[in-house]
């Protein structure tokens, strides 16, 4: 096979897989925030459990993220060493600021947040864990940021020619607010928040449904909801502003995205549907005219379709990110609607009563997941065949030197890693669920018979 | 060209990263020496404390390596992309490495079971001395000089990574880090793995000074242009004088029991050390012996100015708080180890 492809499936596996823990590290950095400050104000000591118990989680994700996001953080070096030279300029600042401001912040207080709560204060630990929270945010600042720019290039101009041509920076904060950044970043974040929203929603319904801990699962789930409805209400919003972003700086990609092929017409929105690319024809569920309507408001408007690209100059995979789109908005709306009728249920005071309901927030953790790789595949795939938007082709992005061989030798490496590395991530989360929030030491000495002053525990064994 | 005091920015930036590596060889070097020397300790109380003395730390130490890449990435994206694809099988093997480290880490302490924390010991150990060696060896090529083609680009074979004088810098690192780690382990520990801790030091500086001669006699005589910069410049002698003196004086420390004297010699080690492959190498970040004028420099791999001027306010504003909270990390967890419930 050859180079270009084999280093395309390597990134996009690496960093897909990297980008299940990142999310869940942001989002559950804001519920440690949120369930330590409670703690702090109210005393409550159910909130304490609450957060050893999700500090513990935290740590065995955390680590799994830094370990596959070193693998990213050399790969543009390994496998796209062209790219490297041409947006060194640009992109290594931004991977140099993320070490230096985010991931320094982030590991420094993460040793305070986990192996500190003996050896500080209360408001030092409650300092620590909102640190850990700002770093975690602050590095997907950056690399986002580097992303976003080659997406939609701004603030920069182009030296050197041919295969030695560079982008060089001539303008820092237009390089870093560049047209899509804003839009990307809070995007971003939000789909990181609701994916540890989702989580913690999801291991706190299978507690209630198991009738374990309820002291500490039935609060948790209430503060996870909220999060949950806020976020994917605000989702809706940002990601139709990353919609217009895209229908702007980049046609090519919208077009692909809705399967429009013809400028002439105007172009409809789909809720489900398959694209045949070669046909050139797109077939579904549509509101006539809808995406006409969502980018002009006007439902006759005319967009720019596929066809008017040069077919070297636009994504072939169409039907993938048709299908990746469409994915992401569906689950999307589907959070929306879970958290609304959760919200509902709570206030009429049933929350917890119907048991199909709390079996559909135990799996809700995958929503999220799926939605969140979607939503990259779109706009990584919608991006091809450029690496950086209309400026340099990913087929020459590559690096010189480096042989096919030499890749599948990475490529088995890493799957073979990454699979056995998931079965263990997996197979720990579920014992440390199944052990749930209860502090391990006052459990040991309760199980020696020493030790009986802990109410939940109590409560635990009655029921 | 723009300066600043006088120096111009490509010498500076060449100057943070070398800071940047040498903080990463310092910080990382105990951890993954006390990781290299694991399985000597037999116990499972040892290993625990052994593991729970980097616990909380060695997550920030690694950091230093991540922004080691951003810097080099930043400053000079040629060499960046030179020497990453390059030393494209080594340098998945150290990635591997790490992440093999990281989890076992991570896991190790997640089961109650033998069988699960002996499995994790050996992973550990061995991600240990494969990332110090695979280190080692990447940095042996980088200052021996790789072969380079007009472009820039590597123009070898990577079974030629595999030559003596790089293997004998790849043992040469795995004993640094161990002696480095070991003397840090006996700060952190009481009573009969203190004792035990005390002698494994000892043999680990014997062979850290073995190995290192060894590989200084080799450079002397098979590499002698290494050797140019510090017959040209007499002056400079000094450091290699102030490394010998400096590694003298851990057996010293150790013996008479100020394992913090020790450590801070050992940390001067590593410093001079780079300090010295630095001046050999500078202005090369990576030299083609047979080809001189395809070298990579700080000069023709740099960014732009401009670029670099931005990435100069960034270290200048982000190296002082990572130090402020650095210390604050390492002064919460001072002391001897003491495990309770949330240790690994
Ligand atoms: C700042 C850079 C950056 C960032 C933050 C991301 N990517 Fe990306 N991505 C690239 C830089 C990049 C790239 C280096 O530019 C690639 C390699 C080849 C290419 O075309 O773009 C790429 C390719 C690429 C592909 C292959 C696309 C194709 O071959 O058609 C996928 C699926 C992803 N990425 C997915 C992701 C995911 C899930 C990310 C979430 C973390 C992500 N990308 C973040
Ligand atoms: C292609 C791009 C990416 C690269 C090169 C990359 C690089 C890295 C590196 C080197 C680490 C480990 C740092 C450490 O030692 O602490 C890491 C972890 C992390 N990355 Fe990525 N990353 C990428 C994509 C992303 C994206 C898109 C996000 C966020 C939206 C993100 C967020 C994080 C976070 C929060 C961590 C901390 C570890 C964790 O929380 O699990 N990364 N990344
Ligand atoms: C509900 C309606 C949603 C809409 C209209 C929407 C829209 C979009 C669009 C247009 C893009 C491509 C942006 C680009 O290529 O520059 C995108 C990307 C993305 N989406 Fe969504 N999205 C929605 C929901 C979600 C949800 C619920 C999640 C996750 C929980 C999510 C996660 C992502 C991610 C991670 C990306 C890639 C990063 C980016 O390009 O911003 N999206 N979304």
């Amino acid at each position: 096979m050859d180079v270009e492809i084999l280093a395309r499936v390597q990134f996009a596996f690496t960093i897909g897989f990297h980008y299940i823990y990142p999310p869940l590290s942001i989002g559950l950095g804001l519920i440690l925030v949120i369930l330590e400050g409670l703690y702090l104000r109210t005393g409550n000591r159910v909130y304490e459990m609450a957060v050893r118990f999700w500090i513990r989680i935290f740590a065995l994700i955390f680590g799994i993220g830094v370990a596959t996001g070193i693998i990213m953080e050399f790969e543009f070096g390994t496998n796209w060493a062209t790219y490297s030279k041409y947006v060194g300029d640009i992109f290594g600042s931004a991977l140099a600021a993320e070490g230096i401001f985010a991931f320094a912040l982030e590991s420094g207080f993460l040793g305070i947040l986990i192996f500190g709560w003996n050896r500080v204060g209360p408001r030092v630990h409650f300092f620590s864990t909102i640190m850990v929270f700002l770093g975690s945010l602050f590095s997907a600042v950056w690399i986002v940021v580097a992303n976003s720019w080659q997406q939609t290039p701004a603030g920069f101009h182009i030296v050197g020619e041919g295969l030695n041509a560079r982008a060089e920076i001539t303008d820092f904060w237009a390089m870093v607010f560049n047209p899509s950044s804003v839009d990307r970043m809070l995007h971003v974040w939000i789909g990181a928040i609701l994916a540890g929203a989702f989580l913690v929603l999801s291991v706190n319904a299978w507690y209630i449904l198991h009738k374990k801990y309820l002291e500490i699962a039935r609060p948790t789930f209430k503060i996870a909801l909220t999060v949950a409805t806020v976020f994917s209400l605000l989702q809706l919003f940002i990601g139709h502003r990353s919609a217009d972003g895209v229908s702007r700086y980049q046609p090519a990609k919208l077009a692909a995205m809705e399967g429009h092929y013809d400028s002439s017409s105007s172009a409809d929105m789909y809720l489900l549907g398959y694209v045949d690319n070669k046909g050139q024809k797109t077939a579904g569920l549509k509101i006539p005219g809808g995406l006409s309507f969502l980018v002009h408001g006007d439902f006759k408007a005319p967009i720019r379709g596929l066809n008017s690209f040069k077919p070297e100059d636009r994504p072939s995979q169409v039907n993938s990110i048709f299908q990746f789109y469409h994915i992401m908005v569906v689950l999307g709306t589907t959070m929306i609607g879970l958290s609304l009728l959760g919200c509902w249920l709570w206030w009429k005071k049933k929350l917890f009563d119907h048991r199909w309901l709390l079996w559909i927030f135990a799996w809700s953790v995958l929503l999220p997941q799926i939605a969140n790789q979607a939503g990259w595949f779109t706009a990584e795939m919608g991006r091809q065949p450029w690496v950086v938007y209309g400026l340099l082709r990913t087929s020459d992005a590559l690096s010189k030197v480096v042989t096919a061989n030499q890749i599948v030798f990475s490529l088995i490496l890493f799957t073979i890693v990454y699979i056995v590395l998931f079965a263990l991530f997996i197979f720990l989360l579920h014992r440390k669920i199944q052990h749930g929030p209860v502090d391990y030491g006052t459990k040991e000495t309760i199980e020696g018979g020493q030790r009986r002053d802990n109410p939940l525990l109590e409560h635990e064994q009655a029921l | 060209m723009q300066t600043f005091l006088g120096m111009d920015y490509n010498t500076w930036w060449f100057l943070v990263f070398g800071a940047v590596i040498s903080g990463y060889a310092i910080l990382d070097g105990f951890d993954l020496g006390a990781g290299a020397l694991h399985l000597f300790l037999k116990k499972e109380e040892s290993r625990r404390i052994a593991m729970n003395a980097i616990g909380p730390i060695w997550d920030g130490n690694e950091v230093w390596l991540v922004i080691g890449g951003g810097v080099l990435f930043a400053g000079f994206p040629v060499a960046y992309a030179a020497i990453f694809s390059a030393f494209y099988v080594p340098f998945m093997v150290f990635l591997i490495g790490l992440i093999f480290r990281a989890i076992s880490i991570e896991f190790r302490s997640k089961e109650p079971w033998l069988w699960w924390r002996k499995s994790w010991d050996i992973v550990y150990c061995f991600a240990s001395v494969v990332i110090s060696l695979s280190l080692g060896l990447m940095l042996g090529n980088v200052v021996e000089g790789l072969p380079l083609d007009q472009r820039h680009e590597f123009a070898g074979d990577w079974l030629s990574f595999f030559n003596p004088f790089a293997i004998l810098v790849a043992i040469t690192t795995l004993a640094l880090f161990m002696m480095h780690g070991a003397i840090f382990l006996t700060m952190k520990t009481e009573n009969r793995l203190f004792v035990k801790m005390h002698v494994l030091s000892n043999n680990f500086i014997i062979f850290f000074v073995v190995s290192f001669v060894i590989t200084t006699l080799y450079t002397l005589l098979y590499i002698p242009h290494l050797s140019d910069f510090f017959k040209s410049h007499p002056i400079y002698f000094l450091i290699p004088l102030l490394m010998t003196l400096a590694i003298a004086n851990i057996p010293r420390q150790v013996k008479i029991g100020k394992y913090r004297f020790a450590f801070i010699s050992s940390v001067i080690t590593i410093a001079l050390l780079l300090i010295m492959v630095a001046l050999e190498v500078f202005p090369y970040l990576l030299y083609s012996p047979k080809e001189p004028a395809n070298s990579i420099t700080v000069y023709n791999a740099a960014s732009s100015n401009r670029t670099m001027k931005i990435l100069l306010v960034m270290a200048l504003v982000g190296t002082p708080l990572v130090g402020i909270y650095t210390s604050f990390v390492f002064w919460t967890f001072k002391g001897k180890v003491k495990l309770d419930e949330m240790s690994y």
